[in-house]
């Protein structure tokens, strides 16, 4: 059982390894995953809390989690990394030659934890669904989660998604749009407006649940609050309003940091304000 | 005479339909997803038996693809079922990345493939699909000739672990490979001996293929006809075999020529045996409306065409 500050903690060292990761790289996304990174952090060391040693691709008797917006892979490597799927040495290796930890997530290198390829936007949720289907036919009683970006919502598929979802009563699916309005041009409402969300999403029939995804006290109490809401006969949908870059003050709702890799400097300035809470990998 | 009897015509969608009915039997494993074709593509008596196995997603065939691709985990085997054009083309993203480079053990089942889908014209003829299915990794693509053996691919496929694209059509068309026959994934089929040219047909166009050949006995030259049900991944050994004999070669499909059958045999010849080679094959056109049979004359995939592509091949050899 993890206390909000340990849960806090493992937060701030998984933006670390964000930044030092796509630093190595000279290449990757930032401020997604870092503002992402008390939702995944949540979601592993609270909410789900799935056995990496029983990991499984079918993931028969247990939670899973997709990652859509597959370009936040960074987070999601530390994540799994700092849980325990593999050695948190391998987050090195993230977007060299030869790495299981590509640019975005893939199954081909056979890396723990990864069960679809995703990057291409728009096809997660789809994704999520299916295996949301398969757990009811199997009659397994586990959830599926899913993360979206906003900008993502720009592809198409997710509407069909989301009329699937509520249509066929998928109701064992919790679903969460990483709602910090930037994406790599500029804000979401310039580049395409996305009007009231929450009202579109509601009208299509899901449970929507606000959620401020940088607390890592509502994100935890959020989480277990559409836990609740599951097997109503209702998917659930949390809008995490989260701060693109959260957790260093230069990159902080700025959609410049969408994919851009820190300098030096800036990597140093960027740890400065970051403790090293677990360890550096 | 023809050694290969009609024994009724029927179209290859219910001939897929049959066998995905009989492979739902065999394992509950199998489910069906349909984006509002479940008729035309015969899955409604697989429907109606397995209501819980079966998902209508609607007109909306990104979703499903998507959709297929999660129930694999969780280990279901998800047959999808569209029009070819719709099975690929429309959602060639989402089974490239979520299918192929993810190597789900997805059935992509494609109707109404080629000019025989007649009437409804160029916007419904899938004549790009196997090119696009066979550029990508992973996956294995298949197209039979007729009635029972679009059914036993279908329940080949069912037990082989993979992604698959499995392609058929809309019209009645001669039924004459035995019923049962086992399907061998991977191995082409030869149907008649022949020792002047070898012909290689897919789909509907083997029925035309043993016909010319027929026609080519007369005119004195022995075609040997070759079907290519797997598309992917070719039977080398068989191809390179038959033309190490015969010397030249005709390629025959209701697909279009760039990146179809024929070119992915003159790629397997140039590589290890190069041969004069002929191909009939739609050439670089969109489809239209009409009746299958004055669509195949139109876009020269009948049997005067492949005779003719025969006896072109025959004398360049000579020549």
């Amino acid at each position: 059982m993890h206390t909000i500050k340990d849960l806090e903690n493992i937060a701030t060292q998984v933006r670390r390894d964000i930044l030092r990761m796509v630093h190595g790289a000279s290449s990757g996304h930032v401020g997604g995953p870092m503002g992402c990174a008390d939702f995944l952090t949540a979601l592993y060391f609270d909410t789900m809390q799935p056995d990496p040693a029983a990991f499984t691709i079918d993931g028969k008797g247990e939670d899973l989690f997709f990652l859509s917006n597959g370009h936040l892979s960074a987070g999601w490597y530390s994540v799994l990394a700092r849980y325990g799927y593999f050695k948190t040495s391998e987050l090195a290796t993230f977007r060299k030659l030869g790495s299981r930890l590509q640019g975005h997530p893939a199954t081909a290198e056979g890396l723990p934890g990864i069960r679809i390829s995703s990057g291409s936007l728009g096809q997660g949720l789809s994704v999520a669904i299916g295996a949301a289907l398969a757990k009811k036919l199997n009659q397994d009683e586990h959830l599926v989660y899913c993360l979206l970006g906003d900008g993502e919502l720009e592809e198409g598929q997710n509407w069909e998604a989301l009329m699937f979802a509520a249509g066929h009563k998928v109701d064992n699916l919790i679903a969460t749009i990483d709602y910090n309005g930037k994406q790599i041009e500029g804000p979401v409402d310039e580049v395409m407006p996305l009007g009231d969300l929450e009202a579109k999403i509601a009208s299509f029939g899901w449970k929507v649940l606000n959620m401020m995804g940088n607390d890592m006290n509502d994100v935890t109490a959020t989480l277990k609050k559409a836990q609740w809401f599951t097997g109503q006969g209702q998917p659930v949908m949390l809008l995490a309003h989260t701060h693109m870059g959260s957790g260093v003050d230069f990159m902080t709702d700025n959609h410049e940091w969408h994919g851009v890799p820190p300098n030096d400097d800036q990597l140093a300035r960027a740890l400065g304000q970051l403790e090293e809470t677990l360890g550096d990998y | 005479m023809m050694r290969f009897n009609n024994a009724g015509s029927r179209d290859t969608r219910s001939g897929f339909g049959e066998g995905l009915l009989e492979a739902g039997r065999q394992n509950q494993d199998i489910v069906a997803l349909c984006a509002d074709l479940t008729g035309s593509l015969k899955m409604d008596q697989f429907a109606r038996e397995f209501p819980d196995r079966f998902f209508q997603v609607g007109i909306a065939e990104a979703n499903m693809m998507g959709i297929a691709a999660g129930l694999t985990i969780g280990g279901k085997i998800p047959f999808t079922g569209t029009f070819a054009n719709f099975s690929t083309g429309r959602v060639y993203d989402q089974i490239r990345q979520s299918i192929a480079y993810s190597a789900k053990n997805v059935k992509i089942c494609a109707s109404h493939a080629g000019v025989t889908l007649g009437e409804d014209g160029a916007t419904h003829q899938g004549l790009e699909d196997m090119g696009l299915m066979r550029m990508l990794p992973n996956m294995t693509v298949i197209s039979p000739c007729d009635f029972n053996q679009t059914r036993a691919a279908t329940l080949a496929i069912a037990k082989f672990k993979g992604p698959v694209y499995l392609r058929f059509g809309r019209p009645k068309w001669p039924n004459f490979t035995p019923v049962n026959e086992e399907f061998i994934i991977g191995k082409a089929q030869v149907m008649t001996e022949g020792n002047d040219v070898s012909i290689f047909a897919t789909g509907h166009m083997v029925w035309n293929a043993l016909h010319a050949a027929e026609a080519l006995l007369e005119k004195g030259i022995s075609a040997e006809v070759i079907n290519i049900h797997t598309i992917k991944p070719l039977d080398e050994k068989t191809v390179l075999q038959s033309v190490h004999k015969t010397g030249c070669a005709v390629s025959a499909e209701e697909h279009m020529r760039n990146g179809g059958l024929g070119e992915l045999l003159a790629q397997t010849f140039t590589r290890n045996h190069p041969i004069p080679m002929e191909m009939i094959a739609v050439n670089d056109l969109f489809g239209e409306s009409g009746k299958p049979e004055e669509l195949l004359r139109k876009f020269n995939l009948d049997i005067p065409d492949i005779v003719q592509a025969a006896v072109k091949a025959f004398s360049r050899k000579k020549g």
